[in-house]
């Protein structure tokens, strides 16, 4: 199938979105950026790299996955029509893998040997770890010591893939610093080393990069919801960390005004505590990470620190992607504390068998949500972003199961 | 109202030598400690003064700059507390400008921190985040106010892009000397001459190398063919190693008078 772009809303060929993105990064990279959008232009109007990809997707990651209806579990959602996109049965267990191939045969075709990558829940690292495995690539993950503690199994899984883990002990030490390191490094090797940026942020081309290798999720779930129901759904829900896997279900329905697109940010503790990742309700635009968008800083535009049950949603900033869909209307961001999210998380054990990431049971909370509020006749497609293994312990010690107790 | 960067280029020309360029975040470490350290730096033979304005996420700093805004950050900096520093500094006689990156400033209003940073006596400001392509309303805001702006090329940029670069920098061009983070390095990058070399061939503007200069040597080494030398970890680090605020001040100024020195060329 061919690999065809749906022009972002408001993009322009600088890389803004409406006010957003753009580039705000040291002039060493300058250079690095602009070789990165070339051979990404150059690739994908190319058949030999189209066709490579594809290859990938279908006999490595197993696309395309299914789009499962989980009927148990909509009984829980006033009754709506669910559909799972499951992202979650692709290899290494996440969406984060579609993005990764597409970058790794980027960085052969560039003639750089080694990655970096930062990563929060470790799904990124890992998908990068495995791609590095699978093209010969030298490969380090740079993440922050918090998230190599709640996330230990990750850490495992990547370094038996052969990548070399860095803990990041500076600032908060989750997924912000864990960037700002990995750009450090990046600075210093980049005539070497390509940085696989694992959302859709940072500075241009990466949003509209990595958005374009997760367009395939919305695609075939506009295929399959459209064999299956015959029409399109009423809503496309997904839980917004940087925002990838959001938009790569979003984009398959972008222009469809007639479906409601519906981002879920992590609430952590509540909005009102201050302990949360809700760029859209207590943040506001500014800098960050190379790109404008909604960011949480205070009145002096330094970043605050983000909370969340969720280390793939615990970021101070968000893809400027989202900001403008959030501007303008197209697409509505709301959180979901952490309660709320558990709550949909055994939800779904429960009634579909299925244990998400703590990261989709936040789409899997908009969704109990929306569909009460949408009644019986809705057709709503969750994005199932990953699965729940990396997040047991997590899910263990906040429901009081004892690992260490015999049954 | 102190010496403008031309001025301070103009002068060091006819004295045949460069400028010597010490930076020093403000508030670092706190907000009184930080003027005085800066004050001993300018007294021992600092030219130009560029105080950094703590951030968050120093994305292009090394450890040891890095520790030293978390600690300003700790003891209250603020963009206000940077102004303070400049007003002091230039009080006594410094030639000072800012380096921040770029989220506070727009934060605080591109407007608004010009028009405080012109009415304080700072004569520019380093933005070594903020790209040529986004610096619209800040190139408005700083000609309106006075005040210079100042771009860094790289040793990876193409002729075309220093070119861009110039054509919107005024004051002096930063040479980042090498690809990398600020920090204290025991030889400066031989990458450093092609650049200065390459920058020199498209614009007019005087050229100062920064990253990794870090003693006499050195700077002697830089100013054989730049117009400036800029020494930033260097100085935080003595700071950063120093039991006590009186030795840190004196260790910021042996460090001064070493690199001016060097910069004169003995
Ligand atoms: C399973 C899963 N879902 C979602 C996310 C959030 O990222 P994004 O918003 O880019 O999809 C992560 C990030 O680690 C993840 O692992």
């Amino acid at each position: 199938m061919a690999i065809e772009s749906i022009a972002p809303a408001g993009q322009d060929a600088s890389g803004h979105f409406g006010p957003y993105g753009g580039r705000f990064v040291p002039e060493s990279l300058t250079a690095a950026l602009d070789e990165l959008d070339a051979a990404y232009h150059a690739a994908i109007v190319d058949p030999e790299f189209i066709a490579e990809l594809a290859g990938l997707e279908r006999d490595y990651t197993g696309r395309p996955n299914p789009l499962t209806r989980a009927a148990r579990f909509g009984e829980l959602c006033g009754g709506a029509r669910i559909y799972l996109k499951r992202e979650d049965l692709n290899h290494t267990g996440s969406h984060k893998i579609n993005n990764v191939l597409g970058q790794a045969l980027l960085t052969k075709r560039m003639g750089k040997q080694r990655v970096i990558a930062e990563t929060g829940a470790g799904q990124h690292g890992v998908a990068t770890a495995t791609a590095a495995a699978l093209m010969g690539l030298e490969c380090t993950v740079y993440m922050g010591e918090e998230d190599t503690r709640r996330q230990a199994l990750n850490v495992a899984r990547m370094k038996l893939l052969g990548a070399e883990v860095v803990p990041v002990t500076a600032g908060s030490r989750t997924l912000k610093d864990a960037i700002n390191e990995a750009m450090r490094d990046w600075v210093s090797t980049v005539d070497r080393t390509h940085y696989m940026l694992g959302t859709v942020t940072g500075p241009s081309p990466f949003p509209k990069m990595v958005r374009h290798f997760h367009e395939v999720i919305g695609r075939e779930a506009r295929e399959q919801i459209l064999a299956v129901e015959g029409r399109l759904p009423d809503a496309c829900v997904a839980c917004v960390g940087g925002g990838s896997n959001a938009i790569g279900l979003f984009s398959g329905f972008m222009d469809d005004p007639q479906v409601q697109l519906r981002g879920y940010e992590a609430g952590g503790d509540g909005v009102a505590t201050g302990r949360h990742a809700s760029r859209f309700s207590a943040g506001s635009p500014g800098v960050l990470h190379g790109a404008r968008t909604y960011v949480m800083q205070d009145e002096w535009g330094q970043t605050l620190p983000s909370h969340s049950i969720s280390a793939g949603l615990d970021y101070p900033g968000v893809g400027p992607e989202h900001s403008w869909l959030h501007d303008t209307g197209r697409a509505v961001y709301e959180p979901v504390d952490d309660v709320e999210a558990m709550e949909a998380f055994a939800a779904l054990c429960r009634t579909e068998g299925i244990i998400p990431a703590i990261e989709s049971a936040h789409a899997l909370a908009g969704a109990m949500r929306l569909g009460r509020e949408l009644g019986p006749e809705a057709v709503i497609i969750v994005n199932l972003s990953g699965r729940g293994d990396k997040d047991v312990e997590t899910a263990a010690a906040w429901f009081g199961i004892d690992l260490a107790q015999r049954p | 109202m102190t010496a403008t960067l031309a001025d301070v280029f103009a002068r060091v020309r006819t004295e045949g030598r460069s400028a010597l360029i010490g930076y020093l975040p403000a508030g670092f470490p706190s907000p009184g400690a930080g003027v005085e350290l800066i004050n001993a730096m300018v007294g021992a033979g600092v030219d130009i003064v560029e105080v950094g304005l703590p951030y968050s996420d120093p994305l292009m700093d090394g450890p040891d700059i890095q520790a030293a805004v978390e600690q300003a950050l700790l003891a209250g900096a603020t963009p206000d507390v940077v102004l303070d520093t400049v007003e002091q500094i230039t009080a006594a006689g410094a030639t000072a400008v800012v380096m921040s990156y770029w989220n506070p400033i727009e934060r605080y209003g591109v407007d608004r921190f010009s028009a405080r940073l012109a009415a304080v006596g700072g004569h520019g400001v380093i933005t070594p985040d903020l790209t040529p392509e986004e610096a619209g309303p800040w190139i408005s805001a700083t000609t309106a106010h006075g005040i210079d702006r100042v771009f860094l090329v790289a040793p990876s940029s193409t002729d075309e892009r220093i070119a861009t670069v110039c054509s919107v920098t005024s004051g002096f061009v930063y040479a980042a000397s090498t690809m990398g983070v600020t920090g204290a390095r025991t030889t400066v990058s031989s990458a450093a001459p092609e650049l200065v070399r390459r920058t020199r061939a498209l614009t007019d503007l005087p050229i100062a190398v920064g990253l990794g200069v870090s003693t006499g040597a050195q700077a002697r080494e830089v100013a054989a063919y730049a117009d400036g030398v800029i020494v930033g970890s260097a100085f935080v680090r003595r700071i950063l190693q120093a039991p006590d605020r009186a030795v840190a001040v004196s260790a910021v100024a042996d460090l001064a008078r070493e690199l001016a020195a060097g910069v004169r060329g003995n």
